[in-house]
């Protein structure tokens, strides 16, 4: 059994106090996770930590957060594998509702305006639309995003842009704009053509660095990019 | 919602919905397409992307032909493999409606964009799952759920369909027969809400955290069938919980079946392929019920690893197969387990995976109350009778889900539904009185809740006998005591993880109970539940449903016929 110190910052947007650390002693053996510990604060310390969490196992996209400064998910940290004394904050770049409980909003607002659903033009054919396994290797990477907003946190441009639509909104869009099914034409391109769309990034990466599932947003951006100055040039699409 | 400058609202005005749907996973968003245009409003104790549906990994089922050894398959061999793997408890034509409906459901995911993966041709690929022969499970990868989830709430978000996200469902609204509405605490406004609605369904998910060892998200309490049980409603079946035979040792994370249909293999401490004594044809691929209970039987007869679990050998597929088909389980297996598929057999042993019973609904989602419908896992048609087979519990959530909420529509149209609000105010009353309550107790609610997990692990799971049911059931009612006296630290309602713990804990009981009640009335061994004691299946006795319904002692039971219309029930054999 060992113990471990984790501060977590607190804070709720009802009252005016500045956000400040909170410390918990949490007992752990067996490989517990950060959000098993923080959990564990919940059901025996203090019952009013917010946290969010549902799947436990690194797929629901919930637990975002930072972590002694990396952004990353806490049922994916083990302590086993943190220091003694862990720092906890909520995501950067979104307002705070309470503790480690950001406001997403505007995150999912951003997703929601590049339309991340198939647009076709011809009535959907009696079985499957064909994809051959080449076509839908050129989305493989974008579908795995689950939306956990880590690179949305993570982006600079972000924090100096509130309005900027973010790397995981443009690697959605980038995801149909690549989807050999979809026939969205360039509306969605030029909707997005703009600098707090794809022309928005300095390409730091740190969206790549950041990303729990390997998505690489960065990537999606600049094929955006490429596409829309083809587009300008009046060349032939696709 | 409608506010209109210089309309007054009299004291106690309450909007009212055409239909409230609980539950924003793949069964409540399916609903919730049907249903839009209506005034509807979708109620999820999560942001609905971070439902459970989230995580289900290996596939969905439908007899679509694709592969050359899945050629001869049909709906019909889809039905009679869901009816055999069900132990013969499903209800027939309501299995054979899931199957009918899972080619153009399968279809109709793909139009809207889902990224399934795909043959040379360009169609739909397809796997073998348990409990058959042909491989009939279509997948995006290892991540099905995923891809279907975010598919929907695509939809949802296009149609502009109001979700109300962190929001904590408490009571349901019943009087004179009929349902009125929900009550519940928006957990980020913190405050307690009520929803006057003509129709309310609830898509609230499985029960699988009232065990310790489970797959299921943290989130999944139950509390929905809870709810519906305290209303009134009949509750079917509840004794029927599916252990999954491949979960990660330690932390019970789903290795999918997938990775058995891919190839895996299935080995004990000597490195034999034991499934060979215990169903030789299918082998690895037999329904989970019979996987699961060989694997406890290796475990429990000192054959397997120490610690107490089997290998799931993945390595002869190869870096290339396991990469592909398999990138999710390989970074589970490695962020969990800290272990390389390609180069490790995959710790795993037996946990708690799906809950085969839930809210006694019809075909069309109805209950006996009217008004009020359910569909998803928290329901219990039953399509999947004792034991349901892999890649049919997604497609279930989006055939029923769409069905029920096409019901919900003709519903509202054929009938005006006068709301007592009356009634919902009262409710509203009751729950601030519970937390109110709460404020005088004295016992943690966490640890009351572990208790149970452990009594329902240890005593309620692969194998039952009567002793230990009977022991578990009063150490369970001791509980459902205690919980009377729990305390919590506040009882603000915002965004209060506490205060939540200790209002489903009496919920969880009550499940826990109704399992337990369930298990030790049934004197048979059939599909999902085992009793030691009574091994055989009992046909003349138990083909029957179990169906509990509230009583201030405790759950009662009586028992309901199977639809047994189509098909003769027949040992099985795999």
């Amino acid at each position: 059994m060992t113990e471990s110190l984790i501060h977590v910052l607190r804070s709720d947007e009802k009252d005016n106090a500045e956000p400040a650390f909170v410390s918990f002693a949490v007992p752990h053996e067996n490989d517990m996770t950060l959000l098993a510990a923080l959990l564990w604060i919940q059901d025996n310390l203090d019952g009013t930590l917010a946290v969010r969490y549902s799947c436990r196992g690194a797929v629901c996209g919930s637990c975002a957060m930072v972590i002694n400064g990396d952004i990353g998910l806490a049922c994916r940290a083990h302590m086993r594998d943190l220091p003694v004394e862990v720092f906890v904050e909520p995501l950067p770049n979104l307002p705070i509702h309470k503790d480690l409980v950001v406001d997403m909003t505007r995150f999912w607002d951003s997703w929601a305006r590049v339309r991340p659903y198939l647009i076709r033009l011809d009535e959907a054919p009696e079985k499957e639309t064909l994809q051959t396994p080449a076509q839908r290797d050129r989305i493989e990477q974008f579908i795995n995003c689950m939306l956990c907003a880590c690179c949305y946190s993570a982006c600079p441009l972000q924090r100096r842009n509130p309005e900027y639509m973010g790397p995981a909104a443009l690697a959605a869009l980038a995801r149909f704009e690549n989807d050999s099914r979809d026939r969205r034409g360039g509306d969605s391109l030029k909707e997005a053509s703009h600098d707090s769309g794809i022309w928005g990034c300095r390409a730091v990466f740190r969206c790549i660095d950041a990303c729990p599932r390997s998505v690489r947003p960065a990537d999606g951006i600049a094929q955006l990019r490429t596409r829309a100055l083809k587009d300008l040039l009046g060349r032939k699409k696709r | 919602m409608v506010l209109l400058v210089g309309i007054y609202y009299p004291e106690g005005y309450m909007e009212t919905w055409d239909a409230v749907i609980v539950g924003g996973g793949l069964a409540g968003l399916r609903a919730a397409i049907a249903l839009r245009g209506l005034k509807v409003a979708v109620l999820s104790r999560v942001h609905p992307l971070r439902s459970h549906s989230v995580a289900a990994q290996g596939g969905i089922n439908a007899a679509l032909k694709n592969m050359p050894e899945g050629a001869d398959d049909s709906v019909e061999k889809h039905t009679y493999d869901t009816v055999k793997g069900s132990d013969f408890l499903a209800d027939q034509i309501a299995a054979a409606t899931l199957c009918e409906q899972a080619p153009r459901t399968v279809y109709e995911m793909e139009h809207w964009g889902t990224p399934f993966s795909r043959l040379d041709d360009g169609r739909i690929a397809q796997r073998p799952f348990g409990g058959t022969a042909v491989p009939r499970t279509c997948y995006a990868a290892d991540r099905t759920g995923h891809h279907l989830l975010q598919t929907l709430y695509a939809q949802v978000r296009k149609y502009d369909i109001a979700v109300f996200e962190e929001f904590v469902v408490l009571r349901l609204v019943q009087a004179d027969g009929r349902v009125h509405g929900v009550v519940g605490i928006d957990l980020a406004a913190g405050s307690i809400v009520e929803f006057a609605a003509r129709s309310v369904l609830f898509a609230t998910g499985g029960y699988g955290r009232v065990f310790r060892d489970s797959t299921n998200a943290l989130i999944n309490t139950g509390s929905g069938i809870a709810i519906a049980y305290r209303a009134g409603v009949p509750i079917k079946d509840l004794e029927f919980v599916q252990f999954h035979p491949t979960t990660l040792f330690g932390t019970n994370i789903l290795i999918t079946e997938g990775a058995r249909g891919e190839g895996g293999h299935l080995k004990n401490a000597a490195g034999e392929r034991f499934m060979s004594e215990y169903a030789p044809k299918l082998m690895e691929l037999a329904p989970r019920d019979i996987v699961a209970r060989a694997i406890t039987t290796e475990i429990n007869a000192g054959r397997g690893l120490p610690g107490g679990y089997v290998q799931l050998d993945l390595r002869h597929l190869g870096h290339d197969r396991i990469h592909e088909h398999l990138p999710g389980i390989w970074e589970i297996a490695n962020d969990f387990a800290h272990v390389d598929a390609c180069e490790t057999a995959l710790p795993v042993l037996p946990g708690q995976h799906y809950s085969m019973g839930g809210i006694d609904v019809d075909i069309e989602g109805h209950s006996a109350v009217r008004g009020f419908f359910a569909c998803g896992e928290c329901a219990c048609i039953s399509v999947h009778g004792a034991n349901r087979l892999g890649g049919n519990s997604l497609l279930e959530t989006l055939v029923f889900g769409r069905l029920t909420g096409q019901a919900m529509s003709r519903f509202l149209a054929e009938r005006h539904q006068d709301i007592d609000y009356a009634a919902v105010a009262g409710a509203k009353a009751q729950v601030i009185d519970g937390i109110d309550q709460l404020a005088g107790g004295t016992l943690n609610a966490a640890m009351i809740r572990d208790r149970m997990r452990d009594i329902l692990s240890d005593d309620v799971g692969i194998f039952r006998e009567e002793k230990s049911l009977i022991s578990a059931r009063d150490r369970i009612r001791q509980l459902a005591e205690d919980a009377l006296q729990v305390k919590t630290d506040s009882s603000a309602l915002r965004l209060n993880g506490g205060l939540v713990t200790a209002l489903e804990l009496p919920m969880m009981l009550d499940l826990a109970m109704i399992i337990c009640e369930g298990a030790l009335a049934r004197t048979e061994s059939r599909g999902s539940h085992f009793r030691t004691d009574y091994p055989s299946r009992d046909d003349q006795r138990w083909l029957q449903h179990t169906v509990a319904t509230f009583g201030a002692d405790g759950p009662r039971l009586e028992y309901h016929d199977v639809d047994l219309s189509r098909y003769e029930p027949k040992e099985r054999e795999y």
